[in-house]
């Protein structure tokens, strides 16, 4: 009960998701209500169609909710324009996509430090933190590379780094191990487990039941509608949260 | 806006750097279009600066009367000696001042071609035998010494004015002042010089170099010389026999230029009745409002292909970037996800816009540059580049890259992030 009455890191509060196509609505989220607390490790699960996707772009602030209230960091999402949805997306958020979407003119480190460049006020030692981050994916030895001469998982690490380059309130992967093979992706899912450890909010879209196990709680998503909540590890989120 | 620009442009560089071939013919089109800014600038700076200058040493109240030698009969070749009258005579300067309104001055000039030798070292100049007025009304400045007076003329002296650059071909080692020289068979005291005629003008103005110049008293001149000219060939004898080579009057004001001229043309031409014209009236006021004449339909030809070269290369330019959005869209999509707001995506491709025409420019200002020295040497047209000109051909580039960069920035800006990521 202590923990409800701790700001969320994102709440969801009856939103809804429509699309225009042709000439019927599609209604991707319908009604959602969601509370995801700091700290917290939650995966999404659902068949294709299911609303993962579209819970995972309004989350990110990528898209808006069509009604509804999305109160992300503190703040309202709906009444938000775009340069601050920008701003939130680079400060609150960090993405990791299922094909990493690095960006292949860049080396490693300057890919890192993308979400520096949009930042107001780009902190003193940016390089060094870049620096540091690429060697806590243990990739410090390829910065000078370029993206396509790394290995999938190498991409993915470099990928994570970007993501956790400001401090992001939420880290939010996206079948982040779809396109690596089992051994890579165990190492991968080994790396989101330390970061939820050392008390990151993790927000993982997945396909995968193996994967969503590893987290705290698996969402269910069924046409845009909650269709479940499992607890998965009690005691080790509990661990987590302390 | 807080934008780093370095990493910006750097950024920039890199992405056309990554279609090197592309980037090179999409610069073309600028780099035409500035080339011909610069060119059409330089040679437009050119004529003006020309004319101007031909209207400084002609001055622009002057009127120049000529003798020019009619086109020969062919049917006369087959005698071995002939005598060739024509051209204007003394009777025609004292008409011209007697009827001619606004009248300041006249000057008689008549022209010979006689070697000049100071011991060993010789030059062929134009001799022209004058008036003393005939430097104020030329204003032709003096260098060193003193200008033919009054009394040169009257007492018919053998002194003599040269230019300053026979001076230094003749006496390269000492001043030429005081020194005796000759002048065919004649031998002349040097009283000073002047400074050479930098523009030439009328049937001379063909030739490349001018040649320099001795002036003498015209007294002096028939003294010595006589009125007749004589050239030998082989198996022909031919005699000139002209008066006077040139006249040159001032007019009291510029407004009765035009209206003296008509009357010179008129009381000249009452007196020369031969079909074939044997002198010419040289107005340089009208020569000046022909080189602006010149010179305004060069500058609309030029004008035109550097606004269409600019045109097409702009639209090129546009091209190319909305393919390259196209391209990376994904990469917008990414930028987008991490928190890049519109005005960033503007930014980039903006910049990576503006870095391709600016390369167009540069070497488009090289290219201008080069035009009109290549110009100058083939069809002997002054041109002069000032460094406003690059200045301005390189401005130009930069805003054709913000026109023709805007439309596609402003498409990569508004894609849906959503859509960009989904992007394959």
């Amino acid at each position: 009960m202590g923990l409800s009455t701790v700001d969320p890191v994102a709440l969801f509060e009856d939103v809804r998701k429509e699309y225009p196509m042709g000439e019927n609505t599609v209604i991707a989220l319908d009604g959602l209500d969601l509370r995801i607390g700091r700290g917290e490790y939650w995966a999404i699960m659902g068949t294709s169609g299911s609303g993962k996707s579209t819970l995972l772009n309004i989350l990110g602030c990528l898209d808006r909710p069509s009604s509804g209230r999305l109160t992300l960091a503190g703040r309202d999402v709906a009444a938000l324009d775009d340069d601050e949805l920008s701003e939130l997306r680079n400060e609150a958020i960090g993405f990791v996509f299922q094909s990493f979407n690095l960006i292949p003119q860049l080396t490693v480190l300057e890919n890192i430090e993308v979400p520096f460049l949009y930042r107001r006020t780009a902190p003193v030692d940016a390089r060094k933190k870049a620096i540091d981050l690429l060697d806590r994916v243990g990739l410090a030895s390829r910065m000078k590379h370029r993206p396509t001469e790394l290995s999938g998982g190498q991409q993915q690490r470099v990928a994570i780094a970007r993501a956790l380059l400001n401090d992001p309130a939420l880290l939010l992967a996206d079948e982040a191990t779809g396109n690596l093979d089992s051994t890579t992706a165990r190492d991968i899912l080994n790396l989101i487990d330390e970061l939820h450890a050392e008390g990151k909010t993790i927000v993982l879209v997945t396909h995968d039941r193996a994967v969503g196990e590893r987290a705290d709680r698996i969402l269910n998503l069924k046409d845009g509608r909650v269709a479940g909540i499992e607890e998965m590890r009690q005691s080790a989120a509990g661990s987590a949260r302390r | 806006m807080t934008v780093a620009i370095g990493p910006t442009f750097r950024l920039g560089v890199r992405g056309l750097l990554q279609h090197k071939l592309r980037a090179a013919l999409t610069m073309l089109g600028v780099l035409f279009g500035v080339s011909s800014v610069v060119a059409m600038l330089a040679i437009g700076e050119g004529a003006s600066w020309e004319a101007q200058e031909q209207i400084r040493q002609l001055g622009s109240t002057n009127i120049l009367i000529q003798s020019i030698k009619p086109a020969e009969d062919k049917r006369a070749t087959g005698q071995n000696q002939r005598v060739t009258i024509y051209g204007l005579t003394d009777e025609d300067l004292d008409r011209i001042q007697e009827t001619v309104p606004d009248l300041r001055e006249t000057v008689p000039v008549r022209e010979l071609r006689y070697e000049v030798r100071y011991g060993k070292r010789m030059v062929r100049p134009r001799i022209l035998g004058t008036l003393p007025n005939y430097f104020d009304v030329t204003g032709r400045r003096l260098d060193e010494g003193r200008l033919l007076c009054d009394d040169d003329h009257i007492d018919a002296s053998n002194v003599c004015v040269m230019t300053s650059d026979i001076a230094k071909i003749l006496f390269p080692f000492e001043t030429s002042i005081g020194k005796i020289i000759k002048i065919g068979a004649e031998a002349f005291r040097v009283v000073g010089t002047i400074q050479p005629k930098t523009v030439n003008i009328g049937p001379a103005a063909a030739a490349k170099d001018v040649e320099g110049e001795v002036f003498v008293a015209l007294r002096t001149v028939r003294r010595w010389f006589g009125s007749v000219t004589a050239k030998l060939r082989p198996g022909v004898r031919e005699f000139e026999l002209v008066e006077l080579h040139q006249i040159v009057a001032q007019i009291n004001d510029v407004e009765n230029v035009e209206a003296s001229a008509k009357a010179i043309r008129e009381v000249v031409s009452r007196y020369h009745t031969d079909a074939k014209k044997d002198y010419e009236v040289v107005v340089p006021l009208e020569l000046l409002q022909r080189a602006r004449e010149t010179k305004r339909i060069f500058n609309i030809v030029l004008g035109s292909i550097a606004g269409i070269s600019l045109l097409v290369g702009g639209i090129g330019i546009m091209n190319v970037m909305l393919a390259t959005v196209t391209e990376r869209t994904r990469e917008i999509g990414i930028r987008r996800a991490l928190g890049a707001k519109r005005k960033h995506i503007i930014l980039q491709f903006l910049v990576e816009t503006v870095v391709l025409s600016a390369c167009g420019g540069v070497l488009g200002v090289g290219l201008g540059i080069a035009i009109p020295g290549a110009v100058e040497k083939l069809a002997n047209i002054k041109t002069i580049v000032t460094p406003a000109f690059p200045i301005l051909a390189f401005g130009i580039s930069v805003a054709v890259g913000i026109i023709f960069g805007i439309y596609p920035a402003w498409r990569a800006a508004m894609m849906d992030p959503v859509e960009a990521l989904r992007h394959e």
